[in-house]
């Protein structure tokens, strides 16, 4: 099966900003795939190329095994969710949706009916005739939604969609988003800086820093085994250890421990507390272990001790992940 | 705090003082357009009539003058409104090598006195052996004309979001179509105001058309030399009038279309 999309040594360089430098990717037909990476990282830039607006300055870009230097925008087969929705102010609801049509040159009573589908699609039936300044966030993430369906692309790229929401109402779009992409079995490629985000949602996750990708695989093989440090501490603070401290390894290489695979041990090594932070489901612990600085987080129901007070600790060596780079 | 309605009394008086200082002579000058006195103007007219208005439907040199500046602020307004949206979307839009240099050397000429515009252009046509025509006249009006729309064009540009091009090209429309359906619709009101306002402009200018003029009379001069003369003095007011209408209602439309839409279109922060 052909990719959706493949990087090949892809750079975007601005003059001696290399936004994006060296990536190689390919996205697989149908796959929800997530960028992460704080900003600035390259992730948008990514995105960008993928749509049509920035051209490489270096590699190659294919879209379904199609070469796709110098094809503009509107040539291409993918549909765009921006960060704002960047909704026509000038037009309604339904004129929005069925902008894409319209362009293509649908007759008016074909693109209407289209456009009621979609919205049905994204549950806004009958918002058609409202401007989309009458609607809420979370309304205009809908019709940007259905607008950028409406043309039945291939690949849909979604840029930070969900950062203008509130809390509750993301976890809910995330949640149809998912099954939207799951019902129309269509390439979703979302970028975004919360990593539960990408996390919870994503088939496969590149994690993007100053440019480059640093890991790409499954939400799990992310957290479990973070390859570099940037990546064990971005998605999900990680503590990063010396290996020997870690008890794994050898000396010299980096080891990535999960704060909630640290246990209390009465058998184990003796640690300061210089902080304890009670969260409700887990009690947060800041320890010094052998002059290195270390977080746990133990479960609630246990007794913690107090700031200033000794712990002894333990882990699982199988849980420690030892980094094959260390940047 | 005190409220409006509670200004001190010198306050008022110097208010209505002001709009009468402003407003009279603009009254005085429709007045007399109904004096029976053509001679002088006498204070308080000895009669008043209609004929005026007869006598100067029927005077054949204001039409001609009247023709020429409705032609030239026509003809300087569509250049100024291609020129000037052009330019504007060039400095919006993009970053370029001397952006900011351009952006003030367009708004220079509005700043430049007029009789400098003037002298300038008219050494600029004898060098060039150019003889005075319509189009010279209309050269010299399109330099303030242009700037005029580009002010208005540019602060437009700048509140519609790049995103919404984004939007449209990522749709599927061409560059064609995105300017008809996404980009014109949302800068027409500023257009349309700085187009009236560039109109009104030309139609009433002097100085710049002394000079680029040659012996041609546009409606403005026409009344310069019709001061001089003696006879029929109320066909001058009439006209002066005329002009009234045709230059404050532009620039009452323009105030409007541009008061509302203080938000940036397409974003929403």
């Amino acid at each position: 099966m052909t990719d959706a999309v493949t990087f090949q040594g892809v750079s975007r360089h601005f003059g001696s900003v290399k936004a994006v430098d060296e990536v190689d990717l390919s996205i697989r037909d149908g796959e929800f795939f997530a960028m992460l990476g704080p900003s600035g990282s390259g992730k948008t830039t990514c995105l960008r190329l993928i749509a049509g607006f920035e051209q490489p300055t270096a590699g190659h870009i294919a879209i379904f095994g199609e070469r796709a230097e110098g094809v503009p925008p509107y040539l291409r087969n993918v549909n765009t969710v921006f960060q704002n929705y960047a909704l026509f102010p000038h037009m309604n609801v339904r004129e929005n949706v069925a902008f894409g049509l319209r362009v293509k040159g649908v007759g008016k009573a074909e693109r209407s009916r289209a456009a009621e589908e979609a919205l049905e699609l994204v549950e806004l039936s009958g918002y058609g005739d409202r401007r989309a300044g009458e609607l809420s966030g979370g309304q205009r993430q809908r019709v940007a939604l259905a607008r950028a369906l409406i043309n039945k692309p291939r690949v849909v790229l979604l840029d930070e969609p969900l950062g203008a929401l509130d809390l509750k109402l993301r976890e809910q779009m995330q949640e149809e988003l998912r099954k939207l992409q799951l019902a129309l079995g269509l390439t979703f490629v979302f970028v975004t800086h919360d990593q539960d985000e990408a996390l919870s949602m994503a088939d496969r996750v590149a994690v993007f820093a100053e440019g480059k990708i640093q890991q790409i695989g499954t939400s799990e093989e992310i957290y479990r085994c973070p390859n570099t440090r940037f990546v064990a501490d971005f998605v999900g603070s990680s503590n990063v250890l010396p290996a020997d401290l870690a008890g794994v390894g050898d000396v010299g290489q980096w080891a990535s421990l999960r704060p909630e695979d640290v246990v209390l041990d009465p058998a184990g090594r003796e640690a300061t507390v210089t902080g304890r932070f009670f969260h409700g489901r887990v009690t947060k612990l800041s320890l010094i272990l052998a002059g290195q600085s270390l977080t746990a987080l133990i479960p609630a129901r246990e007794d913690t001790p107090d700031v200033g007070e000794a712990a002894r600790i333990s882990w699982d060596p199988a849980r420690v992940h030892l980094m094959e780079r260390e940047a | 705090m005190h409220s409006d309605n509670r200004s001190p009394l010198g306050l008022k008086l110097a208010a209505f003082g002001g709009l009468v200082f402003l407003l009279a002579p603009i009254a005085l000058i429709f007045l007399y357009a109904f004096s029976t006195e053509e001679k002088s103007f006498q204070w308080p007219p000895p009669g008043y009539t209609l004929k005026w208005i007869g006598v100067t439907l029927g005077r054949k040199d204001v039409w001609e003058a009247m023709a020429l500046s409705v032609k030239v602020a026509a003809i300087s307004t569509s250049l100024a409104l291609i020129l000037g949206t052009l330019t504007a979307a060039a400095v919006a839009r993009s970053k370029f090598f001397g952006r900011e240099t351009i952006s003030l050397l367009v708004i220079l000429p509005i700043a430049l006195p007029g009789i400098i515009t003037g002298i300038s252009l008219r050494s600029a046509f004898s060098l060039l052996d150019i003889p005075f025509s319509t189009w010279t006249i209309v050269l010299g009006h399109a330099t303030f004309c242009i700037v005029i729309v580009y002010n208005n064009a540019v602060a437009r540009f700048r509140r519609t979001s790049g995103a919404l091009i984004d939007a449209a090209m990522d749709l599927g429309a061409d560059g064609v179509q995105t300017f008809r359906l996404v980009i014109l619709p949302n800068i027409a009101t500023a257009l349309l105001a700085g187009g009236m306002l560039a109109f009104a402009l030309s139609f009433d200018e002097v100085i710049v058309t002394t000079f680029t003029a040659g012996n041609q009379t546009t409606l403005p001069i026409w009344m310069l030399e019709e001061l001089v003369r003696p006879r029929q003095r109320p066909v001058t007011n009439v006209v002066a009038m005329a002009v009234v209408l045709v230059t404050v209602l532009p620039i009452l439309a323009a105030y409007y279309l541009t008061k509302d839409g203080e938000h940036t279109a397409g974003s929403d922060k």
